[in-house]
């Protein structure tokens, strides 16, 4: 081989090695390591496998006037995507935008038995104008 | 008055931008040098009056009367220009012409026919995203019913971070136009050699720099004003900000490669493209309204097809033009795989590779969404899985690449140093041995990095050049080891306290005195008395009545080795939730991210002094 095709087979190599190992990292990343969103609906229908509720995901939807009631630091309360409730529970300090009325999301795990979503982390929106775009989904055309 | 002023001068802005470009792009380099400077002139007018209106409450103008209110602090008045996406579009014009302008005076650019077509690459940037603001967001337009007072700022954004934050993170962003214009100018030119090396390290050492300040000031305002509790989310609106920063620290170390060698010219060039379509993919992300996050502005379709026909026109152009004449620029500097050149050749790869990494990761839930295959997010696990792992060894590398010589080893004179390193790493990491493994090797890998560097710079010539490597290598490892000491020493306590209760928390004790009312100039505030070993914090919940909004104000008392950090929660009568977090080690998170930036810093003196 000439030094100038050797110094093109490992340009190339190291080109193919690098997105080989990005391309890699991804997938496996992406393979297991994803969060779904569902709704409440969903969550309901009972649509969630066993391996999925071993996993935490995200629920959103609008918190139910009059459902927020707190012992303590634990709040429970009901999100709801105007077709079915899901009662979720929290504990720790609420976000400053966590309204009743409004739009909400939560990451957590699911427990199809007791039906309870136990939320480790509650993600209200930046301002109050503002939905997050799997809520206004779920919500569908009437807001 | 002053403000059609500001209008007015910001359309003449969009003028000379089209002077700019044809006079760069033609063959008129005075005309084309003038034009730079005149668009800078213009573009700070346009933004003074834009803040005029914003410092008088002019709430006929309507971005004034959205954003603002007339009780609000002067602090937040001014900074509330950008606090939205109309305002902060001037911001990053001017910061746009800025560059253009930088291009036009500096001494440093020896190559008067480089620098005509930067100009004029510059000006065609400008040109795009002053119409942009001027057809799609004109923050200058006034209302014939001027309201009797603002909307007012969101609450959130109400703290001095907001002064800081945006301005210096789109110095960085927008600094790599100047990078994209330069490189687009060399295709043009087809002359790219170690002098354009030379030429472009100053405007990548500036953006880089500014970015590494921008991604660090809202780390921190994150971790200590917004009481998000943590420094990093992998947000897809950070990530868009780590993404450019990434691209552009391998085309920091790229640059290396052709100034010392003349070689890796066309990868080089690909990156500096590379960089700055990030950072208008950025853009693209926070104003298209495409993400949720808590950055993004108010949504508005138009807006993001714009933008996304500019990133294609631009990046697209860009990439066409590489395509052309890049195979123009063939260098053959054959090295060997033990050398300086072939362990940054390493580090770029790795670079690169977490780029994609994290760009998949951030754009997946956007083609899932729009292609209906449900609704995903891809949070902390994902990114834990593959950046970090691509992080460790690049540390490793880090602390190796500096001994090697150029070319190839003629003598493995630097086995002795690792050797060294080698030793000192494995006598730290002892002590957390039996901690989770990745945390182990991470701390070693940050070991081993901070042990090399400073063997390095001990044998070096200390030259600025080889303290700025020291700095930015050095810098990394201790804000690793600041990243995983919170990790792995992070401690909280939620509870209802009563008053007079007093706790422990690792080694510190915590006492709740109670509440009581207090006022601020445009809130009315719940304040705890909370006593931590012996010093007197005050969280607070906060009510803003003009927004009908609450804030919670995180109190802190910093000190070397842990921040504590006390949030007000609700209350039961006289009973409060109380939650308390120790961070250990916060603070090399930010001494060594200081450490990185002083690197840039240092870069940009020796870049600039050069004869």
């Amino acid at each position: 081989m000439t030094p100038r095709a050797r110094a093109r087979l490992m340009s190339i190599l190291v080109v193919v090695l690098g997105l080989g190992l990005a391309a890699g990292f991804a997938l496996y990343g992406l393979s297991g390591k994803i969060t779904y969103f569902h709704s409440p609906t969903e969550l309901a229908s009972g649509a969630l496998t066993d391996k999925q509720m071993t996993r935490q995901i995200r629920i959103g939807g609008l918190v139910k006037a009059g459902t927020v009631v707190r012992e303590g630091d634990t709040y429970t309360f009901i999100v709801t995507d105007n077709a079915s409730d899901l009662m979720v529970t929290y504990r720790g300090v609420m976000p400053d935008l966590f309204r009743e009325g409004q739009s909400v999301i939560a990451y957590g795990k699911y427990d199809n038995a007791e039906q309870i979503f136990a939320a480790s982390q509650i993600l209200a929106k930046h301002d109050e104008n503002y939905m997050p775009a799997e809520v206004k989904k779920i919500l569908g055309p009437q807001k | 008055m002053i403000v059609e002023f500001g209008h007015f001068a910001f359309i003449l802005a969009l003028v000379m931008a089209a002077v700019q470009t044809v006079a760069g792009l033609g063959n008129k380099p005075e005309l084309a040098r003038r034009a730079a400077i005149t668009l800078f002139g213009l573009c700070l007018v346009a933004f003074s009056g834009l803040t005029w209106a914003y410092v008088t409450s002019d709430f006929s103008v309507i971005n004034v009367a959205l954003n603002s209110h007339s009780l609000k602090p002067m602090l937040y008045k001014i900074s509330g220009v950008w606090g939205n996406h109309e305002g902060s579009m001037i911001l990053w014009i001017t910061i746009l012409a800025l560059f253009g302008a930088a291009m036009a005076l500096t001494p440093t650019f020896t190559d008067p026919q480089l620098r005509q077509r930067s100009i004029g690459v510059q000006g065609l940037l400008s040109l795009g995203f002053i119409a942009f603001s001027l057809f799609t967001s004109n923050p200058f337009l006034r209302t014939d019913t001027p309201p009797f007072d603002g909307n007012s700022l969101n609450p959130v954004l109400q703290d001095p971070g907001l002064a800081f934050h945006p301005t210096t993170l789109y110095l960085g962003y927008v600094g790599f136009s100047s990078v994209f214009s330069i490189a687009a100018a060399a295709l043009i030119t087809g002359r790219v050699d170690q002098a354009w090396a030379r030429m472009v390290k100053p405007f990548v050492a500036v953006a880089w720099l500014a970015l590494t300040a921008g991604i660090a000031l809202g780390s921190a305002w994150a971790y200590y004003e917004l009481g998000w509790g943590g420094f990093w989310f992998w947000d897809p609106v950070e990530n868009a900000s780590l993404l450019p920063w990434l691209a552009g620290t391998a085309l920091l170390h790229s640059l290396l490669v052709l100034e010392a060698r003349g070689s890796l010219k066309r990868w080089t060039i690909l990156l500096a493209v590379i960089a700055f379509t990030m950072s208008l993919l950025g853009t693209f992300l926070v104003r298209s309204g495409v993400l949720s996050s808590v950055h993004t502005f108010a949504t508005d379709p138009t807006r993001g097809a714009f933008i996304l026909a500019l990133l294609a026109f631009y990046c697209g152009g860009a990439f066409t033009l590489y395509a052309f004449r890049a195979p123009a620029l063939k260098t053959l500097r054959l090295f060997t795989p033990v050398s300086r050149e072939a362990s940054l050749v390493a580090n770029n790869l790795l670079l690169i590779a977490m780029t994609a990494t994290i760009l998949t990761g951030t754009l997946y839930p956007l083609v899932m969404d729009a292609l209906n295959l449900g609704q995903i997010s891809v949070g902390p696990p994902y990114y834990n899985a593959t950046v970090v792992m691509m992080a460790l060894p690049l540390l490793v590398l880090c602390g190796i690449g500096p001994f090697l010589p150029w070319k190839r080893p003629g003598r493995w004179t630097f086995k002795n140093a690792l050797a060294t390193t080698a030793l000192i790493t494995a006598a730290a990491m002892l002590f957390i041995l039996g901690r989770p493994a990745m945390q182990v090797i991470g701390f070693g890998c940050a070991m081993w990095l901070m042990t090399s560097s400073v063997i390095y710079l001990v044998q070096s010539n200390k030259s600025l050049k080889s303290i700025s490597l020291f700095l930015g290598h050095f810098g990394m490892g201790i804000a690793v080891i600041g990243m995983i000491g919170t990790a792995l020493w992070k401690v909280e306590d939620i509870r209802v306290a009563k008053p007079g209760e007093a706790f422990t928390l690792g080694r510190h004790t915590v006492t709740f005195e109670g509440v009581k009312d207090v006022e601020g100039p445009n809130y009315i505030a719940q304040e705890a008395t909370v006593i931590l070993d012996g010093a007197t914090l005050h969280p607070q919940r906060r009510w803003y009545p003009v927004s009908d909004s609450d804030t919670t104000e995180a109190a802190i008392k910093l000190s070397f080795l842990d921040d504590l950090y006390v949030v007000l929660g609700e209350n039961d009568g006289d009973n409060w939730v109380l939650r308390t977090t120790i961070h250990p080690f916060v603070s090399l998170l930010w001494g060594g991210f200081a450490l990185i930036a002083l690197a840039g810093g240092v870069m940009l003196l020796y870049s600039l002094r050069r004869k």
